[in-house]
């Protein structure tokens, strides 16, 4: 299809809104450019999908993810945007709708809106909680109208306080699909009450999801860290330039054995993912003039805390293929209990694929990264894959009790510093017994577990990897498009990836990239 | 070596339950998540009942052994007249074996020894809050489950896991004295309010039941009382001023759960029954509050 059919066809689409159709005009734009000088074989990688930049476009004008520091931009007002230092709760609130509207990301929607009990508790002297939960109401239902997209990410917690309260109150009571929400839980600091709180939550709309907020600080600076987007994990004041993922279902099929796996596949395509790396983010950080930005001349963000991720996906595929590759071809492979997920020999293998994709990533310099490198990151997929699962999970349907579950995939977490969910379907019985909530979770942060991400079944609000989309809106979307970007993309991704089949219903995807009709 | 732990493995008892099926985690079966054990073996004859393979014990006749597409059956030994052995792993589940047995029972049993069933109950031990003993009638293996949670109760890592019994209430008195010391709590099920509709339903009568109703309500372990609703056939809304009247002198903790009928996978008559819907359910939720019987637990879904 020529460039001007294409564009055509998005200005005369029914289903799309003005402005998402502006957006998907700016994507075509941008990929009418050449690409980015790269060399033959990682034009060849990418093409066959070993490796993929996750259309984020041919020549990157902005980071793929933003975490300026809220608390700072309230504290000292913006010259740029003519805002005075706040002094109250409503100046807050205000002040940060502003901002919001001025803070770029992949899908241009802000992805990180702060840590905001921190940010706001500042400003909540004097107030009784009544107040602070009308004010708090208004504000959640003005981001769901006005910036409809899931991936944006609240953070709360691990302190107890008014507005983490007020905030999870007032999600469960309004169920909506955006603002995504993360608990951060710390078992010296959370109370288990609070944290109970959450979990109950979880069992009425499947948010908030809860970080091991010990185990995330700890691989940060004292500067701190957010959780945006589904689940990236990154430096506050700084965050992604770039996102490049390997497809680790298609780097086993060109090995020719497990060991041919560790010592030539995985390195090769590695150092593909770096080079691509290196052009998309030299490109961001030396042409595009991004970091000219009042975010960074007012110290809200800091080029130096920038760093790429690395994603991968494909894991589950990627060890059944090299077990049946090397000495356990006798072992049929429909038989789902010698597979990733169920078998020991399976799963350690998996881990091991882990430990030598973090060593390569620690000590592996790019020139723009934290503190020198780039972030591995288990990626959730996206709504154009197909027969591949995402980051390291286990293939949709096929996933053991969720005790199990947690049990299998828990060593893969200390790996990811940039981010890994699982997602953890629960059946709605657990509705009516929040405890048993509670309990899986701090069992599974016990093991390890960066984050608990889980889905409750009969939820008509389904987990789309990092967003929420609602089940009825899927339906509604196919006849006349939708107020909520994210349910495009989860359409999308329930044809392409058969993701509604997941026992039960629930999708997995971190971003719908490019328009497909 | 830790000659204490030795001695207390030792005096494990060496006889295996027979064991139909383990989940892991489930939120129905007492307080939180729970590790629940399905004893395989029954005394009632429930028409209504939804697996009746785990009623009656296989008795190793071998019938179903050549049945299997998958050679997950064989004779243990080689032998004969030896036992059923049936290989997991191999195990496609397609249940050839259940509808070709004559006793209507099942060679998928697992053999659990106490010690075998601490270390499943330890690699679950982060994640739940207890643990639940169901059936089958989980109480005619008495033995095993009271050397099973005496060996939870006193073990420091362990004893701080609930330890419930699912029965049907058949257990005698003397039965339940044995468990009290080890149990928190029991799920006990009332499956009809007049003596002919029990037995027409459960083969049995049920002197047994009201009894240990009594008994573990006067003893504070009465947990939950579970009625199991088919309208039409059981009799709580023909009867609702005397069940009400019951139920209300109950301890006030004791938790009152209305379980809806669900015709699958039932194997007599009952197939033809309706399934109880979430409005039977409500209309003898609305009944038994009217007469101050509450607060009640319904069914989370009607599946
Ligand atoms: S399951 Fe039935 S058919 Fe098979 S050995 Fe046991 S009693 Fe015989
Ligand atoms: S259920 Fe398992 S053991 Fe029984 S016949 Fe089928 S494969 Fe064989």
């Amino acid at each position: 299809m020529s460039l001007q059919q294409k564009i055509k066809q998005i200005i005369t689409d029914p289903t799309l809104s003005a402005k998402q159709k502006s957006s998907y005009l700016a994507l075509e734009a941008d990929a009418s450019l050449p690409y980015l000088p790269v060399s033959q074989v990682v034009h060849e990688a990418m093409d066959s999908g070993i490796i993929c930049d996750m259309f984020e476009g041919n020549a990157p004008f902005k980071p793929r993810y933003v975490l300026p520091d809220y608390a700072k931009f309230l504290q000292q007002g913006s010259e740029y945007l003519e805002l005075q230092a706040v002094e109250n709760l409503d100046e807050a609130l205000n002040a940060l709708t502003i901002i919001y509207h001025h803070v770029p990301s992949v899908t241009n929607i802000p992805v990180y809106l702060g840590q905001l009990d921190e940010v706001l508790m500042p400003y909540t002297a004097g107030l009784d909680p009544e107040t602070i939960y009308q004010k708090i109401k208004l504000f959640w239902i003005m981001l769901d109208r006005t910036l409809p997209d899931a991936f944006m990410h609240v953070n709360i917690g691990p302190t107890d306080n008014i507005i983490c309260r007020t905030i999870l109150r007032v999600d469960a009571e309004l169920k909506q699909v955006a603002p995504n929400l993360t608990f951060m839980y710390d078992p010296q600091i959370t109370p288990e009450e609070l944290f109970q709180r959450a979990a109950a939550n979880i069992c009425e709309c499947s948010k908030p999801h809860i970080a091991n907020y010990p185990m995330h600080a700890q691989s940060y600076d004292q500067q701190g860290f957010g959780i945006v987007s589904c689940y990236n994990s990154l430096p506050l004041a700084g965050g992604a330039n770039t996102l490049v993922r390997l497809n680790l279902k298609e780097a086993a099929l060109r090995a020719e054995s497990r060991e041919d796996f560790f010592s030539h596949t995985l390195p090769h395509y590695c150092t593909l993912m770096y080079e691509l790396i290196e052009a998309r983010s030299q490109f961001l950080h030396e042409q595009s003039h991004f970091f000219d930005s009042f975010l960074v001349k007012e110290g809200l963000i800091e080029e130096s805390r920038f760093a790429p991720m690395f994603g991968i996906f494909g894991m589950a595929e990627a060890v059944n293929i090299l077990l049946n590759k090397t000495d356990f071809t006798d072992i049929p492979l429909s038989n789902s209990k010698s597979q990733y997920g169920h078998c020991e020999t399976a799963n350690i293998l998996g881990h091991q694929i882990s430990e030598a994709l973090d060593h390569i990533v620690k000590s592996t310099a790019v020139t723009y990264g934290y503190h020198g490198r780039a972030l591995l990151h288990s990626q959730g997929g996206i709504s154009l894959d197909e027969d591949v699962t995402p980051g390291v999970r286990i293939p949709y349907g096929t996933e053991p009790d969720p005790i199990a579950h947690i049990q299998a995939l828990a060593k893969h977490h200390q790996y990811y510093t940039s981010g890994i969910s699982e997602i953890l379907t629960i059946d709605e019985t657990v509705k009516s017994n929040p405890q048993a909530m509670y309990q899986l979770c701090k069992g599974a942060l016990n093991l390890g577990f960066r984050e608990f991400s889980a889905n409750v079944a009969s939820n008509d609000l389904i987990r789309v990897t990092g967003y929420m989309i609602k089940l009825s809106d899927i339906e509604r979307f196919k006849a006349q498009g939708s107020r909520t970007n994210t349910t495009g993309l989860g359409a999308e991704a329930a044809v392409n990836t058969s993701i509604l089949n997941r026992k039960p219903r629930v999708a997995s995807h971190e971003q719908s990239p490019r328009y497909v009709r | 070596m830790n000659s204490h732990l030795a001695t207390y493995a030792e005096k494990l008892p060496q006889t295996k339950a027979a064991v139909s099926k383990v989940i892991n985690f489930s939120c129905v079966d007492g307080p939180g998540s729970r590790l629940v054990i399905f004893l395989q073996g029954c005394n009632y004859n429930c028409l209504n009942c939804h697996n009746p393979q785990t009623i009656d014990l296989c008795d190793n006749c071998g019938g179903c052994i050549s049945s299997c597409p998958v050679q997950a059956l064989s004779w243990a030994d080689n032998s004969t007249s030896s036992s059923v052995k049936w290989d997991t792993d191999l195990c496609i589940h397609c249940d050839t074996c259940l509808s070709i047995c004559p006793k209507q029972s099942t060679p998928k049993t697992y053999h659990y020894s106490v010690a075998d069933m601490l270390l499943l109950i330890r690699k679950n031990s982060l994640f739940i809050n207890g643990i639940t003993i169901s059936g089958g009638e989980a109480t005619l293996q008495l033995n095993f489950i009271k050397s099973l949670f005496e060996a939870v109760k006193t073990a420091p890592d362990l004893q701080h896991l609930s330890c419930m019994v699912d029965s049907n209430g058949s257990l005698s008195e003397s039965g339940w004295q044995k468990l009290l010391p080890f149990i928190d709590g029991a799920m006990i099920d009332l499956k009809a309010w007049q003596q002919a509709t029990h037995l027409w339903i459960t083969g049995r009568d049920h002197h047994r039941v009201f009894r240990s109703l009594a008994l573990l309500a006067a003893e504070h372990k009465l947990y939950e009382v579970r009625l199991l609703h088919i309208p039409g056939k059981t009799d709580f809304e023909s009867e609702i001023d005397a069940l009400a009247d019951y139920l209300k002198k109950l301890p006030p903790a004791v938790r009152i759960k209305l379980n809806a009928f669900q015709n699958h996978g039932v194997t007599t008559e009952a197939k033809t029954w309706k399934a109880c819907t979430e409005q039977d359910i409500k209309q003898l939720a609305g009944q038994l509050s009217q007469r101050g019987v509450g607060p009640l637990i319904l069914p989370a879904v009607y599946i």
